[in-house]
């Protein structure tokens, strides 16, 4: 079901969709979230603002989806449409997908190649750095007084709107922002290492496409995966097979900003040695006597540097890298109000994978996405938490796990949601 | 859109006849198991050697191989049942499959190739009842003991994007 498709309730109708009477943050500061970050049209108008077309760079596409000259992909900087395209000298250019006449969204397929954009409504053309080509009858038709352009008009006025584009190992990103500091500084040395582990030098295959409406708020996607908490309790599926159970070698790292973060994982190779009768009570979802009747699904095939088994990286604003064992993907969250958010996951592989690699990473892909065994658990919880904000009258949440410590953490902590919150009271003065 | 292996090929009228049946019944038995609830029966429909993948047909088109779903064997298909009845958390929700426009593509010795379309319905708790998905099946069936089951299913959907999630079995 769609957020539109709401009956009891719907958009629109509860009290916590307009504006509060005051934007004051609880007193408990960090240690609570107060609901209308997640359902006021103010607060996310002004995130688009501040954040989403602000200063931040926003994941566009894998070079690996447009490698040929005239290659190009519909894509979204926040909520935006933009067309993200790769020239003749193999550089690659993102800029609005909106004719610079009367604004047509003029790009409708997800990916295509073409020597020159042009819109469907008057024919406006541009090339495939954005810029404009040609009008028809721009000199008008003989005969008729005050036919065609002015003669000041001038098409180098009147391009494609350009965003700010640069590639890291494969990835692009864009920002509408022109005075970016570059990508690996946006990142930082620790989000660097784990991210280049995925792509530096490493030629990428795309595998193919999931795309979800999720109902909830954009943050909360983010706050997932800054939330190792979760892991071993809604994901019975790791703890029942025995991927993933509190005691585990974890790590749960943010970025001195507090905005980007790695969940990272070591994949037990014995269960029964890290999980003792305490702990095991706490995990209702443990079992010892269940397997699954297919084991292949499990295995890890090593073919990283790193001492984890799997890394989930969150990028703000919109972006996240999934290392799970061995099958890779990134997913870019495209806000949709506050109460709704769309999420393209494109998976991937290496050019240099036997086919039987291939199938074992699409074997696992199991795990995640919209029928993933994990992921569609995340979007049903994000759906219920959303949900419940918008339609009970109590007016926040506690982040209480850890204490008051904000950045990296433990397990069972929620540090790094409250290292997440605390720059985001800074960028949106809240 | 062409799904290599489902081309139309010739097949005498009564043998097509015989297999549109057969098609038929299947997908009425099929649909019936999954829409009451029963999907720890659902393997039983399946070769040990089956191949079951739920892909978006941008996906088929553009000969990526990636699937929703992606089950090579038996075996995964019982694990996915398993996960859906004991592991997973979900709200509750029903599912109606409609299955219609059933084409015979090929007919040969035990084996049958189809093609048909499907509609699913989902209904939550407290929500409509909406159209979750549109899509087509891409069938082998081998014939087992006078029976038809599953060698390979294809079921690619034209609803790009999924409201939320896809949980139970197409």
């Amino acid at each position: 079901m769609f957020s539109t498709d709401t009956v009891i309730h719907p958009l629109g109708s509860t009290s916590k969709e307009r504006e509060p009477a005051s934007y004051a943050w609880p007193a408990e500061g960090l240690a609570a979230v107060p609901d209308w970050i997640y359902t006021s049209q103010h607060i996310y108008d002004r995130e688009m603002e501040r954040i989403f077309h602000g200063r931040t760079w926003s994941f566009v596409a894998l070079e690996a989806e447009i490698p040929k000259t005239g290659d190009f992909k519909r894509s979204y900087v926040g909520p935006t449409p933009v067309v993200v395209a790769r020239d003749e000298a193999g550089d690659v250019h993102v800029f609005e997908n909106r004719c610079a006449h009367r604004g047509v969204e003029f790009c409708r397929h997800s990916r295509g190649n073409t020597a020159e954009f042009v819109c469907p409504y008057h024919q406006w053309t541009y090339d495939l750095h954005g810029d404009l080509q040609g009008i028809p009858f721009r000199r008008g038709i003989k005969g008729e007084a005050d036919s065609g352009m002015p003669r000041e008009f001038r098409n180098d006025q009147h391009n494609l709107r350009k965003l700010k584009v640069q590639r890291l190992y494969g990835v692009v990103f864009a920002s509408f922002a022109d005075d970016m500091e570059p990508v690996e500084q946006y990142l930082g040395e620790e989000i660097l290492h784990d991210f280049a582990v995925v792509f530096k030098d490493r030629k990428l295959k795309v595998l193919g496409y999931y795309r979800n409406e999720l109902p909830g708020n954009w943050k909360l996607y983010q706050e997932n995966l800054k939330d190792p908490y979760h892991a071993t309790l809604l994901h019975s599926f790791l703890v029942t097979f025995g991927l993933l159970v509190a005691g585990s070698r974890t790590s749960m790292m943010a970025d001195p900003s507090g905005r980007h973060g790695t969940m990272a994982s070591r994949k037990p190779d014995d269960v029964t040695k890290i999980v003792d009768g305490n702990t095991a009570k706490e995990m209702r979802a443990y079992r010892t006597d269940l397997r699954l009747a297919d084991q292949r699904f499990l295995e890890f095939i090593p073919e990283f540097d790193s001492p984890w088994t799997v890394t989930m990286q969150t990028i703000w604003p919109n972006f996240i890298v999934q290392r799970e064992l061995n099958t890779l993907g990134v997913r870019q969250i495209v806000p949709n109000g506050p109460h709704s958010q769309i999420m393209i996951w494109t998976m991937f592989g290496y050019e240099t994978d036997t086919e039987e690699m291939t199938r074992h990473r699409l074997r696992q892909g199991n795990l995640m996405g919209p029928s993933g065994f994990l992921g569609l658990e995340d979007n049903e919880a994000i759906k219920f938490l959303q949900e419940g904000v918008r339609r009970s009258p109590s007016d926040r949440g506690i982040l209480k796990l850890g204490g008051t410590t904000e950045g990296t953490g433990g397990i069972i902590s929620e540090s790094a949601i409250r290292a997440m919150y605390r720059h985001y009271r800074e960028v949106m003065e809240l | 859109m062409k799904v290599p292996g489902y081309e139309q090929q010739p097949i005498d009228a009564r043998l097509a006849r015989e297999a549109r049946w057969d098609v038929e019944a299947f997908h009425t038995a099929y649909c019936d198991l999954l829409d009451l609830g029963n999907i720890e029966h659902w393997p039983e429909f399946f070769t040990a050697d089956c191949l079951y993948i739920i892909t978006a047909r941008e996906n088929a088109e553009a000969d990526l191989p990636v699937g929703l779903v992606y089950a090579e064997g038996r075996d995964m298909i019982r694990d996915r049942a398993f996960a859906v009845r004991h592991t997973q958390m979900f709200a509750p929700r029903y599912l109606q499959h409609f299955v219609t426009n059933v084409l015979i593509r090929a007919v040969a010795h035990d084996e049958i190739r189809a093609q048909s379309n499907y509609q699913l319905l989902q209904t939550l708790v407290e929500g409509p009842t909406t159209l979750l998905q549109a899509g087509r099946y891409y069938d082998t069936f081998r014939r087992v003991d006078g029976r038809l089951l599953i060698k390979e299913r294809r079921c690619i959907y034209d609803t790009t994007l999924i409201a939320n999630d896809l949980v139970l079995p197409v």
